[in-house]
């Protein structure tokens, strides 16, 4: 079956994508640059050779990488492994905990009558209407006044000060990733047949077994979404980050904007290639799960 | 009674399952939002801290009234974030719209991959995204050298363009950064419509126009309200797209704020802006739910 | 040998609608459903007949009175420790198992070892006529595939009553004929009460041993087949089963079991009641179309001149509404014995009908 549709609008569709991708490409391309300033395009680094050409190199020509002479001197970057570290260590804890609690949120809120229920509702929506930076500052002098009064009333000096780190992160990823969690899993439950529970716990199944083995399994598609939402909102957050984080849980994306404020070469780039390739290969084993739960 | 026993324990099942969720809103959402309103009444001391006193100084200085007189600085960067924020979210409707109407109306089998190629970018990091667009848009990057390289095609003389840093580069970056978050959701009203709708009104005499303008319109309706509302309220609240494709020139209240609570160390006056800051977006938001509606769109997006 | 296998009590329930005002969805139900019966609950919906069953599984309690299996009150018994199981409308089969999954959970939960159950599930896969399906998936099977799997799940576990809500309700007309017949075998083969919900007569009619007709939460008849349409107690059974004719009336005399109502417009029934009638008393008489003639016959105590206003030709039968003195219509069935189907009467025609005292019967509502 073809539907007439006006070529303007295939070509305005081709335009936007256009718009979309090139950026990207753009930042593929110039990962593999033989200008180490990276202002304009010198083609692509040709030679092989047996050392690393010397750091202050303004044209690179040769390397023991080839074209991938800047993804070798990323993985001999120190700070910004730990960076990625930091990132994956957070997103990866905060999309556990705010996945657990989102979804318990989303079965008490479609499931339950309880009296903190409509205050509960108006407080999940928060995070979706109010701006981040609000929220970022928010939470930035809610620390900052505890920990002030833990230090000084239980007398810590030095380096056993609270101060803000990866822990204050984690703890504000959570808060603004589980109402996203709770619309999408609550969404999922909107659909469920409540019949199938009931035929579980005809079938001898307690409470609990029919959750484990029929309710879970059931709304899993929605709770991997919802986790998937959670772990690219932490993975890409910045403001928030911004105002929580301390020294020593420098996020990559606090790195990059550290880098933008100074000097940037290829390094960049070839990060966030690799950034993006990364991304499409966890798209693409999710996808996969998914399509065996389903 | 036997009811009341299971509604009882079902009211208990409920708050128990409830309870880290509203503990972790109330302690990190509802809590911070309190104490910032207090600071905001507050001033700050000498050595940057805040004291706690109730004076609406802060706000009177954000709208401009002094002890010297009017001073509209603050007013202008207010009034400078919500007009780019309108002008932002108006491009990106009429960018989206095309490109939603698109995949909505494309074989179904095409649907998916079109929809993931709209998301791929929104995975590439937001401050990366940023950074490619410096590359695009200074003096002696993509766009300068690909505009350059065309007017020596053409024997025309080529003076590179002040693309970057300036006030158009940071609604580029604004516009690229938000687009998807209006794609999506006028994609899933767009998507619900029945194809027979789009006959019905050909049947009924209308053209093409009359068509857009009378049935697929008002049906997308839902999903521009839901995107504006994901597209107007961070772009309101971004500080870093100003900060570095602005390069600094390009003051909006998130830069303000953040600018208060790093740099000038004054946190009562930051917080008096971001109170000023969400109660401009709240209006916004209120505004557009009262009138048309807090749709599922938002949710699917 | 407890004598009852399900047994009702008194029961009531109640229900807060989302309007706020409380709905009485089983009003003082009291039944008894004996061994190895094949019982329904027939009713409109919205009769409580649902509401009646899903108390008996488990998943609501009475507001009021208690439910017995086999003499044990359930109070509030968990479903998953009440030894009935439940064919669900929609099948409720678990999209995530394959069938052998689906059928063997039960056994599962109860701790029944594998190997074993893999033999049960087999067996009872046979039952039902689906060998060999195991590895399939619920959404990879028709309707009346999946009617078959939800049977097979809730019979291996060999419950001591079968609870079965609208199981057929989903399927269209032929496969619902074959499923009755199926499920009445089913239940001569494996000997246990089945409690059928539904709101088809037919179906109700021809699969039961007893019948419990229900309307607006109350039950109104419980009787066989024959009972229930041959003598129905009140003028919503006679209606809701089959097709009857409704005159009303006062009695004038009341012979042992003969009843004389004097009709409107003059004309006298002579119908059967066992009711205690006093003279005087206003009263319906329903008659089954079918159960009178436009041809005369011998014995037929009831006879009235009438004109015919409609004839409708259905095939099998002819039907014709007959307007009677007193403003009264009455459907007649005739069946169409005649290969050329020469209707009796034309529209406009004075006709004399005709039908038996037995065949009336005396209403009170």
């Amino acid at each position: 079956m073809t539907k007439r549709r006006s070529p303007w609008v295939t070509l305005a569709a081709i335009l936007v994508y256009v718009f979309l991708y090139a950026p990207i490409v753009v930042l593929v391309i110039f990962s593999f640059n033989s200008s180490r300033t990276n202002v304009t395009f010198a083609g692509p680094i040709t030679g092989f050779s047996a050392e690393f050409p010397d750091p202050r190199t303004s044209v690179v020509t040769a390397s023991p990488c080839g074209p991938f002479h800047w993804f070798c001197t990323l993985a001999g970057n120190r700070e910004l492994i730990n960076a990625a570290r930091n990132t994956l260590t957070i997103a990866f804890t905060s999309t556990l905990i705010s996945t657990t609690i989102g979804t318990m949120a989303a079965l008490a809120l479609q499931r339950y009558q309880f009296p903190v229920k409509t205050f509960s509702e108006v407080s999940l929506y928060i995070p979706i209407v109010i701006p981040e930076i609000v929220m970022g500052i928010g939470i930035l002098t809610l620390f900052g006044a505890l920990f002030r009064f833990l230090n000084a009333s239980l007398g810590l000096t030095g380096d056993g000060r609270l101060a803000m780190g990866i822990g204050t992160v984690i703890l504000s990823h959570i808060a603004f990733s589980v109402p996203f969690v709770t619309l999408v899993v609550r969404a999922r439950l909107q659909g469920f047949d409540k019949a199938v529970e009931e035929a579980a716990m005809d079938l001898y199944a307690n409470e609990w077994r029919t959750f484990w083995r029929v309710t879970l399994p059931i709304i899993a598609p929605g709770v991997l979404s919802g986790g998937l939402l959670a772990f690219t909102l932490s993975l890409d957050d910045f403001v928030i980050t911004f105002f929580t984080t301390g020294p020593g849980a420098t996020t990559l994306p606090i790195y990059v904007y550290g880098l933008l404020r100074r000097i940037t070469t290829p390094e960049l780039n070839a990060l966030s290639t690799l950034w993006i390739a990364l991304v499409f290969v966890a798209v693409f084993i999710t996808q996969r799960l998914e399509r065996r739960a389903a | 009674m036997l009811q009341r026993l299971r509604a009882s324990r079902d009211r208990w099942l409920g708050l128990v399952l409830i309870a880290p969720t509203l503990l972790l809103l109330t302690a990190l959402l509802l809590v911070p939002l309190i104490l910032v309103v207090i600071t905001s009444f507050g001033s700050r001391s000498p050595d940057g801290n805040v004291i706690y006193t109730f004076s609406f100084e802060n706000y009177l200085r954000l709208v401009g009234i002094t002890a010297e007189g009017f001073d509209p600085l603050y007013v202008e960067i207010l009034w400078r974030s919500v007009w780019l924020a309108v002008q932002t979210t108006t491009l990106v409707i009429v960018i989206a719209f095309p490109l939603a109407y698109f995949v909505a109306r494309a074989p179904a089998r095409w649907r998916n991959l079109f929809l993931f190629l709209i998301l791929v970018p929104l995975w590439t990091n937001f401050v990366i995204r940023i950074y490619a667009w410096i590359m695009i848009l200074r003096n002696q990057g993509v766009l300068n050298s690909l505009l350059g390289w065309a007017a020596s095609l053409v024997g025309l003389p080529f003076q590179p363009l002040d693309l970057y840093p300036s006030a158009g580069a940071v609604l580029v970056g604004m516009i690229y950064e938000f687009l998807p978050f209006m794609i999506l959701p006028i994609y899933t009203s767009l998507e619900k419509i029945d194809d027979s709708l789009f006959e019905a009104a050909a049947d009924l005499g209308a053209n093409a126009v009359r068509t857009f303008l009378r049935v697929t319109l008002p049906l997308a309706l839902p999903g521009i309200v839901a995107g504006t509302i994901l597209v107007f309220i961070p772009v309101m609240g971004t500080f870093i797209v100003s900060d570095i494709l602005g390069g600094r020139q390009v003051i909006l209240v998130g830069n303000l704020i953040q600018r208060q609570f790093l740099d000038a160390r004054d946190a009562a006056f930051g917080s008096a802006a971001s109170i000023i800051l969400m109660a401009l977006t709240l209006v916004v938001t209120v505004f557009y739910t009262r009138r048309f509606g807090f749709g599922e769109e938002i949710v699917k997006a | 040998m407890p004598e009852f296998a399900v047994e009702l009590r008194d029961v009531s329930k109640r229900f807060p609608a989302p309007s706020g005002e409380i709905v009485n969805a089983v009003r003082n139900v009291s039944l008894q459903i004996r061994d190895g019966e094949f019982f329904s609950m027939l009713g409109p919906s919205g009769c409580g007949k649902t509401t009646s069953l899903r108390m008996i599984a488990g998943f609501e309690l009475p507001t009021e009175g208690d439910i017995f299996i086999h003499d044990k009150p359930m109070g509030q018994t968990a479903p998953y420790q009440r030894p009935v199981n439940t064919v669900f409308q929609n099948y409720a089969l678990f999209p995530h198992m394959t069938i052998g999954e689906n059928v063997g959970f039960g056994l599962e939960m109860k701790g029944v070892d594998k190997a074993q159950r893999l033999t049960r599930v087999r067996q009872a896969l046979e039952m039902v006529r689906l060998p060999g399906y195991e590895a399939r998936r619920p959404r990879q099977m028709s309707g009346g595939q999946q009617q078959r799997v939800a049977l097979a799940r809730a019979l291996v576990n060999h419950p001591e009553v079968l609870l079965l809500d609208e199981p057929l309700g989903a399927l269209d007309l032929k496969l619902r004929k074959e499923m009755q017949l199926e499920l009445k075998r089913l239940q001569r083969e494996v000997g246990i009460t089945f409690i059928y919900v539904t709101h088809d007569q037919e179906e109700a009619l021809t699969m039961s041993d007893r019948i419990a007709v229900m309307s607006g939460g109350r039950v109104l008849q419980v009787g066989p087949a024959f009972e229930i349409y041959e003598r129905p107690n009140c003028r919503f059974v006679a209606d809701f089963i089959g097709e009857s004719n409704f005159l009303e009336g006062t009695v004038r005399e009341v012979q042992q079991r003969t009843a004389t109502v004097e009709l409107a417009g003059g004309l006298l029934a002579y119908a059967e009641s066992d009711l205690a009638l006093t003279n005087g008393q206003a009263v319906t008489v329903t008659v089954r179309p079918e159960k009178i003639g436009l041809r005369p016959y011998e014995g037929a105590q009831n006879v009235y001149p009438g004109r015919v206003e409609d004839i409708v030709y259905i095939g099998t039968d002819t039907h014709y509404t007959v307007l009677l003195a007193g403003d009264q219509r009455l459907r007649v069935r005739e069946q169409n014995e005649d290969p050329y189907s020469r209707p009796l009467a034309s529209p406009g025609d004075a006709v004399t009908i005709y039908f038996d005292r037995a065949a009336a019967r005396v209403l009170l509502d």
